[in-house]
Formats: C-alpha cells, structure tokens, sequence
C-alpha cells in the first residue's frame, strides 16, 4: 500500500538524525503556530505565496537559500568536527552518517542555497534594473520558486524519513546504482534535484526572453547594466546546461527504477558516460554560480567609487565569452579517467583561457576603484575580499587545469580548497554584497553597517582560516571525505580548518543578529529617497520599496547608466523632470498555480522515492489539473487605475524634490 | 534623482529614441528591430520567443540521450542488434504519420489566421489523429521487442534506444494530451488572444518534434538497421 | 504584460513561427507548407532508399544520412516553422545558433571523449584476468 516507506524509515534508533529531525519538525511548526496565531496567514497567502510579483518572488527565493545555507553550513561544522576528531579513531560519526552528511552538504549548498541566492537577486533586480514591469512570465516565475522549495523540502524530509544519498553531491555509478545504493538516498538526491531542476530551467526560459524582448524604450543591448548582461550570459548557460542535468539523472532513475543499463556493470552499460554527461552540467553550472556575483561587483564597485564601470565593451565582450568558454572545459573534473594526453591537453588548455576573460574583469574593477573616491562600505568589503578570494582560487584552478598536476591534486583537499576557494569568495560574497546593497530598496530600510562589516571580518577571518589549511592537506596527500585517517601530520591542520569554521560560524551568527537589529531600527535606518547608496542604475529611481508595477510610467534610456545621467541634470538644474502623464496600468493576478503544483511535485516526488504507485498516479493528474485550472482563467490581469498611480508617483516625486532642495551640488 | 519626465512612446516626445546599433535609425523614429530600441515587445512575440527557447533547451536534452545512444550503440552485450530488430516499413509509416500531421498543423494554422473555426478544428483534429496512429505503432514496436526479450534491460544499447524514442514518444503524447485542451479551448472560448498565442505555441512544438523525428529516424533506425 | 503606450507594433521584430505575410493571403501560406511537404517527403525517400541500396558506398552511408536528416530539419525550420534570414528574424536565428552549437558540443564531444576512454581501458579479458 505504501511502497517501501514503513516505520522503519524514521531514524529511532540513530541518535543525531533523530536529535537534528526533532529541532527541525519543532522549528517548522513553531513557526507556522506563531505565524497562525499573529494572524498572518490570510497575509501570507494573499501577498507572498501567491505572489507573482518578481520582487516578492525575489524575496522568497532569498530566504530558502538562507534558511537552506543554515542546514548545509551545520552539515559543515559536524564534518570539520569529525576530521579534527578522528585522527587514529572513529570521531563520532559512523561512516554511514558521514557519507550523508558531506553528500548532503554538498548538494543542499549548490541547489539549494547557491542557485537559489542567485536567482533570487536576479529575480529581484533585473526587472527593474531594465526598467520594465516584471519578468515574461510572471507566473511561470512563481512556479519555478515553489519548484525548487518543493526540491529542498524534499532533501529536507529525507533527515526525518528514510536517509539521504551517500555518493557525494553527484552520483557516480556504480555506486549509486541499485546494487550499491540500494536504500532510498539517491532516489531522494534524484527527485529532489528534478523537481528543482524543472523550475530553475524554467527561470532560465524567463530571463532570457526578458532580457532580449522586455526593456525600457531605448535601452539598446550596450546600455544594459552590467548585471543584466551577467544575468543574460547565467540564463542562457541555464537554458543550456540544466537540460543535461535532466537527461543525465533521468537515466540514472531508469537504471534504479526500470533496470536499464546505462550506467551499471553489467549488460554493456558505461558508466564513465555518466561523468561525462553530468560534467557537461557542471561545468556551466559553477560559471552560472558566479557570474551574476562578478555582475553584483560591477555594480558595487562602480556605485562606491563614484565612477562609470571602466570598460563596459571589454565586461560584456568577457561576460559573452565566459558564458561560450564554459562549454568547453568540462573535461577537466575527470581528467584521471583515462581519455589521453591528446584529450586532456585540449580540455587543459581551453580551461587556462578561459581565465583569461576573468582576468580582464579583475582589472576593469581595479581601474573603476582607480581615481575614485571609494567608500569603505560593507558591500565594497565584500568586493574586496572577492577580488583577493577568488584570485587565488582562480590561480589553484589554473594550476589544476595542468593534467599533470591534476593527477597528483584530483580529488584531494587541495580540489575542496580550490572550489570553495572560488564559490566562497566569488559567489557567496558576491550574493552577500547584493544582499547588503539591495536589501534597502527591497525593505525600505538598510542593513545596521557595523554587524555588516563585523560579519565580514569574521567570514573572511574563517575562510582562510578554514580553507588554506586545506591547500596544504592536498598537497600532503589527504583524499576528500575521509571520515578517518592516521597520518599525525595531517591533524593540526584540521584542527586549524575546524576553528576557520567556528569563526565563519561567528560571522553568519553576526549576519542573523544584523538582521535582527535592523528589524528593530528599522525607522532609524529608513530608506526615505529610495537612494541610499547615490546608484546609478534605474531601480535607485523607485522608492523603497518599489509599487508592485515598478515604474509609474516606463523610463526613456538615452546613455549608458540612465539613472545617473537624469540624476546629474536634476541636481544641476534644481528640479525634477515634468510630470508624466498618467495612464493605468494592468498586472498580473496573483495566483496558487504554483503553491499548488509544488504541492502536487512533492507529492509526486516523495511518492517515487517510495515506490508508492498509485501516489505518483494522483500527484501527476494533479498537476495535468492544475495546469488545466490555470489555462483556463478568463481574467489573468487586474487595472491599477491612474489616480493610484498617479498618487503614489506623486509622493514620490515629493520625497525626491525635497531631497534636491537639500543638497546643493552633485555627488 | 527623477526618471524621464514625459510621456514616452508614441507622440511627440523630446526624449528620441536611441539609435540602433546598426547606427542606421534616425533620432526619434518609431522603428525597433527587436533591439529593444521601442520598449518591450508585444505579448505574441514574447510568448513565442520564451517557447522558441524552451524548445531550444528541450532539443539539448535530446541531444544528451543521443550521445548516450551513440557511444551506447554498439554495447549489445551479446544481445540483439538493430538491424535483428527495426521493421523499416513500420518505421516509414511512423515517419509519414509524423510528416503529414505537421502539414495538417501548417494548414491548420492558416485556418486560425482566417479564424476559420471549422477548418481549424479539422486540422487539428487530423493532427491528433495521425499522432495517435504514430503512437499506437511505436507502443506496438515497443511491446513486440519487449516480448522477444529485447526490452531495455537487456544491453545498454537497447536501454539507450528505448530512452531515446521512448522520450521522444512521451513528448507526443504530452503534445497530444495538450492538443486536446487546445482543441477544447478553441471550442469553448473561440480565437481570443491567449488561444492564439497558445496556438502558435503548440505548433512550434509539434513542428519540432517532427525535426527532431527526423534526427531519430536516419541515427537511429537508418543507420542502425544497415550499419 | 501591460497596456502602457510604450510597447510597439513589432512590425520589424517577428515572433518565431511567425510568418511576414498578411491576413487573408491563404495562397501564399499553402503554398509554403506543400512546398515543404513535398521536400520533406522526397528527403525522406532518398534517406530510405540510400540506406538500403548500393548507390552510395557503404561506409559513406551514415554520412550521407545525416546529411539528408540535416537537409530535412532545414526544410522543416524554413518552410513549416518560418525561420528567415530576415533581421526581423536574428533574434530566432542567434537563438537557434547557440542551440545547435551546445548540441554539437554534447554529441561531438561526447563521441570523442568517450572513444578515446574506451580505447584507453583495458579489454575485457585482461580485466577478468586481474579479478582472478
């Protein structure tokens, strides 16, 4: 009746599960009473979770990836614990245990806090960045967030029920075949993954038809702003890279499931053609990780220098040439794997150029802060410490792009150095630089600065102190995830990586009290203008937080950086510009679709995971129905009348004539 | 600190438009050659370009199951081959279904533009009918090779034909069972601008799973049975 | 998505699938799709007929296929889908380039990588040798 699932499932008898899945379930419904008891349920449903607003969307797709950066970064502390433990002995987590947790770290801080951070800014940003409305598909938008929420609840549900997969972040066969894997763990990794994946293609579908068929009038390609243009260069590697990813996990579910023979031992199958496929993922997948922070720096670190971004030809021609370079390097994650000197020296070769490109992007950062008047705030901190992070993870990448080299470094601490190197210091800080600079115009009020730049010292303390010890494991020949060891040499290091970690711990604990105190001084730190960093781009031209429509009447773009030219002129000639005429505009209605089909996806999916049939049955014909029920809506937009328009554009015009009076020259 | 001021667009407005960057736009002309010069596009032309690349990313994971059938074509594991097991008429028939019910959609797309109800319904039902027959052949190949004991697991090879068409059967019938909503949209609603749109949309799709097909038939089934 | 004045007429941006040609002309639209079904039908034949007879030699033969496969998409693509090489059209066309380009990299990269990997591995026989 219920397939595999039995009482069994629930981990009674292994105490940290069982300890881990109590706080969660007692976290989770300690929310959900509060929230039902303050009444904010009607509120949540009406203005949040069925939302297709990208703002909100943007929001919401936040707050999953740092709930989720939560789970993956204590998955971190106990694996740090355990290495500085188990020198000679067993730590405290059985190998079983342990396998879960570093395969569980992994993919939960990749799907599940990095994409999700990602698109969570773009979604934020790029509509209004654009000087449109919202993105092309407003509600398909809200259907790719509770896609990838129904993926985490997913993995989440696998700590309560049944186990997770012990393979690592990505399922190599044979051992995730049913021989070796024949527990529920990678059933969980696959579904998880699919569901997510389906809703994170779909975000690439919708930013790439925003970005080329939705921009202000006048907004020709070389008047983007930069962030736009990463954000273009991500979605196209998106639309590129995650069907692969699907196809790749479809087959490896046929073998599990159907018994096919792609991947197993036996009956012909290959299964070096799974690493070959899912590395064609993988590779565009860590440039799609960091290409949206490399466009969050060109926007900080032109906004507190006070100077255009240098270069804007040369960023653009990079960013394109990043996104085409990283469909051809995908060989280097197996080099070991036996294709050849000729093969290798290819794919070796294509993986130093295409640090090239990078490389120009550092120096056109560099020579925006030259001759600027940089402001020491906390999210140019977080672009300096990038710049410094991720050049010497960018220079460990190069040197492991050498096949020789790579021979001795595969799989070492020295490749976990490396790609936390360039995750961390690029896309982590570059998330947590938009997540400062862009906080005010989401909120209406900024980040307290001085837990933002108490946070930072602290992140950026710990991951040295916790990574380059790794560099030097590699080098002495320790393996990645090892659950023990006995080589003395290795332990002090360990030590020194786990005490990295307890202060990285320190930082994010000083982020969530950031959050906290700024929650509480809130008026204090109101944003009033809906400028508060003197930004150059069109979302400084919307008060904080924007109305839903974005913009009371489209912006004319006539330069590069068309905020900044309008806001030169106005202060220079002492007025706003005339008022506009204006007309309503028409949204988008909210609606459930998407709440509704994660609901029917996870139903679906955690139905698969346990061979219940008939449940997979109901949650497909519940998702037909849904998106039957959503075709067939007569009225998909409501009117936002002129005066309403017109009265909120009025306030704030207002606010920023009062604030050209109280300044007397340009910045 | 204030945003443009005047209405924008279509009269007389001081701000011009920017040039194109061919360079050849007059200032302040109203052309826009899809650069996003005039604003944004009309919702017809979204919808269509956000399909046009779904179906772009769905024929890249195509492409994935293709790979794996080429590098799998050979592992027969000492079972049977392709050319023991593709009944080529069967396969012409298949490819004419799938041909001719892409000429029924052409046609009933034109019938859409005339906003021809009839006619369109005709098309489309002709389009239906000859993908059920394709379906009910591939269904048929399938379950005769199965019952031989050439089913999928039997060799890599045979999990990587089965995949490879199998996807490309399942793409039907999703296309048939939103065929039918379309049908009974276009019933109950009539030729309003969502229904258009969705329209273009299906035939898009439909037209792309005969390219698609075409791929499928010459690798798979051509090559496969005289190689 | 909005009824504000600022979206435009597209009469110089074209949706794909979409044809430059106006309502009513029924005999120029027809035209297009028979004229496609016709090439498509005799592509098709020649594919079939090729495989199957000595006109082209043997080992030429999977090359030849695919060269009429991808005579064949190309009809479908000009005459059933409507993709020109007008500038109405770029953004369908760069859109569709790129496409092509990631399949080409799968399936040529793929192909290369893993012949070389299995021309690399050990035989068979040698492996069931070391299990022993």
């Amino acid at each position: 009746m219920l397939g595999k699932l039995s009482w069994a499932a629930i981990p009674f008898d292994q105490p940290i599960p069982l300890f881990a899945s109590a706080i969660m379930i007692v976290a989770i419904i300690g929310v959900l009473v509060w929230v039902t008891y303050k009444g904010f349920i009607p509120y949540l449903w009406n203005e949040w979770l069925t939302s297709v607003d990208h703002k909100k969307i943007g929001v919401m797709y936040t707050v999953l990836a740092m709930v989720m950066l939560l789970r993956g970064f204590i998955d971190a502390l106990m694996m740090r614990a355990q290495q500085a433990m188990a020198f000679d002995g067993p730590g405290y987590l059985p190998p079983e245990h342990y396998d879960q947790i570093f395969s569980a770290h992994g993919t939960i801080m990749i799907f599940f806090v990095a994409m999700p951070f990602v698109i969570g800014l773009m979604n934020f940003v790029v509509p209004l960045q654009l000087g449109v409305r919202d993105v092309a598909f407003p509600t398909l938008n809200s259907v790719s967030f509770w896609l990838t929420a129904s993926g985490a609840l997913l993995i989440n549900i696998s700590l309560v029920v049944g186990e997770f997969a012990r393979t690592g972040w990505l399922p190599f066969p044979p051992l995730s075949e049913l021989q070796y894997s024949p527990g529920v763990g990678v059933d969980y990794y696959i579904w998880g993954l699919q569901i997510s994946g389906v809703g994170t293609l779909m975000t690439g579908i919708n930013f790439v038809t925003t970005i080329l068929k939705m921009r202000a009038p006048g907004m020709s390609y070389l008047r983007m702003p930069m962030f736009c243009w990463t954000a273009l260069a991500t979605n196209l590697l998106i639309v590129a890279a995650f069907p692969v990813l699907t196809a790749t996990l479809s087959m490896l579910a046929l073998d599990r499931y159907l018994g096919f023979h792609f991947f197993t031992n036996e009956a012909g199958g290959n299964m070096m053609m799974f690493m070959n496929l899912i590395w064609i993922w993988g590779h565009p997948e860590v440039y799609i990780l960091v290409l949206p922070a490399f466009g969050v720096f060109s926007e900080v670190i032109s906004t507190f220098s006070g100077k255009p971004l240098f270069g804007y030809r040369s960023m653009v021609l990079a960013t394109m040439a990043i996104c085409i370079l990283s469909f051809l390097v995908w060989l280097h994650h197996f080099f070991t794997m036996g294709a050849g000197a000729d093969v290798n020296a290819v794919f070796g070769i294509a993986t130093m150029i295409i640090a090239v490109p990078t490389g120009v992007k550092v120096f056109n950062w560099l020579f925006t802060m030259y001759g600027g008047r940089v402001r020491f705030t906390s999210p140019i901190l977080w672009s300096i410490g990038f710049m410094v992070t991720f050049v010497i993870g960018g220079m460990t990448g190069v040197l492991l792009a050498v096949p020789p080299a790579d021979f001795l470094l595969h799989n070492s601490l020295f490749l976990v150095a490396h790609f936390h190197n360039v995750i961390i210091g690029g896309t982590l800080f570059g998330m947590f630089a938009g997540y400062t600079f862009w906080f005010p115009k989401a909120f209406g009020f900024s980040l307290d600065e001085r837990l933002g730049k108490i946070a930072f010292w602290f992140w950026i303390t710990g991951f040295y102190v916790a990574f380059m010890p790794l560099y030097v494991l590699g080098l002495l020949g320790m393996t990645r995830r090892m659950q023990h060891y006995d080589v003395a040499a290795w332990r002090p290091w360990l030590i020194v990586a786990a005490v990295g970690a307890v202060l990285i711990l320190c930082g994010i604990a000083a982020q969530v009290a950031q959050l906290i105190v700024s929650i509480r001084n809130r008026e204090r730190l109101r944003d009033v203008v809906g400028d508060p960093w003197d930004g150059r781009s069109l979302e400084w031209s919307t008060p904080s937080p924007p109305p839903v429509f974005n913009f009371a009447v489209l912006p004319n773009v006539v330069g590069e950086e068309p905020y900044w030219g309008i806001k030169q002129r106005a202060l220079r000639e002492q007025r706003l510009g005339e008022e506009p005429a204006y007309e309503a505009i028409e949204m988008p209605k909210n609606s459930p679709t998407g709440f509704v089909t994660a609901f029917f996806t996870s139903v679906t999916g955690f139905a698969l995971i346990w061979h219940i049939w008939w449940m997979v049955v109901i949650g497909l014909v519940g998702a037909f129905a849904t998106f039957v029920v959503f075709a067939w809506r007569d009225v998909d937009e409501y009117e936002f009348p002129a005066e309403e328009v017109a009265k909120i554009d009025r306030e704030r015009r207002r606010v920023r004539a009062e604030a050209i009076a109280a300044m007397r020259q340009p910045a | 600190m204030s945003v443009g001021a005047t209405a924008s667009g279509m009269s007389g407005d001081p701000y011009k438009l920017g040039y194109s960057h061919h360079g050849h736009l007059e200032p302040g002309t109203d052309e826009a050659t899809g650069h996003g010069e005039g604003g944004p596009a009309s919702k017809r032309i979204v919808v269509a370009y956000g399909f046009w690349i779904f179906l772009l990313s769905d024929i890249i994971m195509f492409s994935a199951f293709f790979a794996s059938y080429a590098v799998l074509s050979g592992a027969t594991a000492g079972g049977p081959t392709g050319r023991e097991l593709f009944d080529l008429p069967r396969v012409a028939i298949q490819t004419l279904c799938l041909l001719t019910s892409s000429f029924a959609c052409g046609l009933a797309a034109i019938a859409t533009r005339l906003r021809n109800h009839l006619w369109t319904q005709i098309g489309l039902l002709v389009t239906g009918l000859l993908g059920v027959v394709f379906l009910a052949l591939e269904f048929q190949e399938f379950t005769t090779m199965i019952a031989q004991g050439a089913g999928p697991s039997r060799s890599a090879f045979l999990s990587s034909f089965f995949a490879l068409v199998g996807c490309h059967g399942l793409h039907v019938t999703a296309g048939l069972l939103w065929l039918g909503t379309m049908m009974a949209q276009v019933f109950v609603k009539g030729f309003q601008p969502p229904i258009l749109r969705r329209l273009m949309c299906f035939s898009l799709f439909w037209h792309a799973l005969d390219i698609i097909w075409v791929a499928l038939f010459s690798v798979v089934y051509l090559i496969g049975a005289y190689s | 998505m909005n009824a504000s004045s600022n979206t435009r007429d597209d009469q110089r941006d074209l949706a794909p699938g979409d044809e430059l040609i106006t309502d009513g002309d029924v005999a120029s639209g027809l035209l297009g799709y028979v004229i496609g079904f016709v090439l498509a039908l005799g592509l098709t034949a020649c594919s079939f007929y090729v495989a199957g007879s000595d006109l082209i030699w043997k080992p030429g033969i999977p090359t030849g296929l695919i060269v009429l496969a991808v005579a064949q998409m190309g009809v479908h693509l000009v005459f059933f889908l409507h993709i020109t090489t007008s500038p109405d059209s770029t953004n369908n066309v760069l859109a569709l380039a790129f496409g092509v380009l990631i399949v080409v990299l799968v399936i040529g990269g793929s192909l290369w990588i893993m012949a070389h990997l299995d021309h690399n591995m050990m035989p068979m026989d040698k492996l069931m040798e070391m299990q022993r």
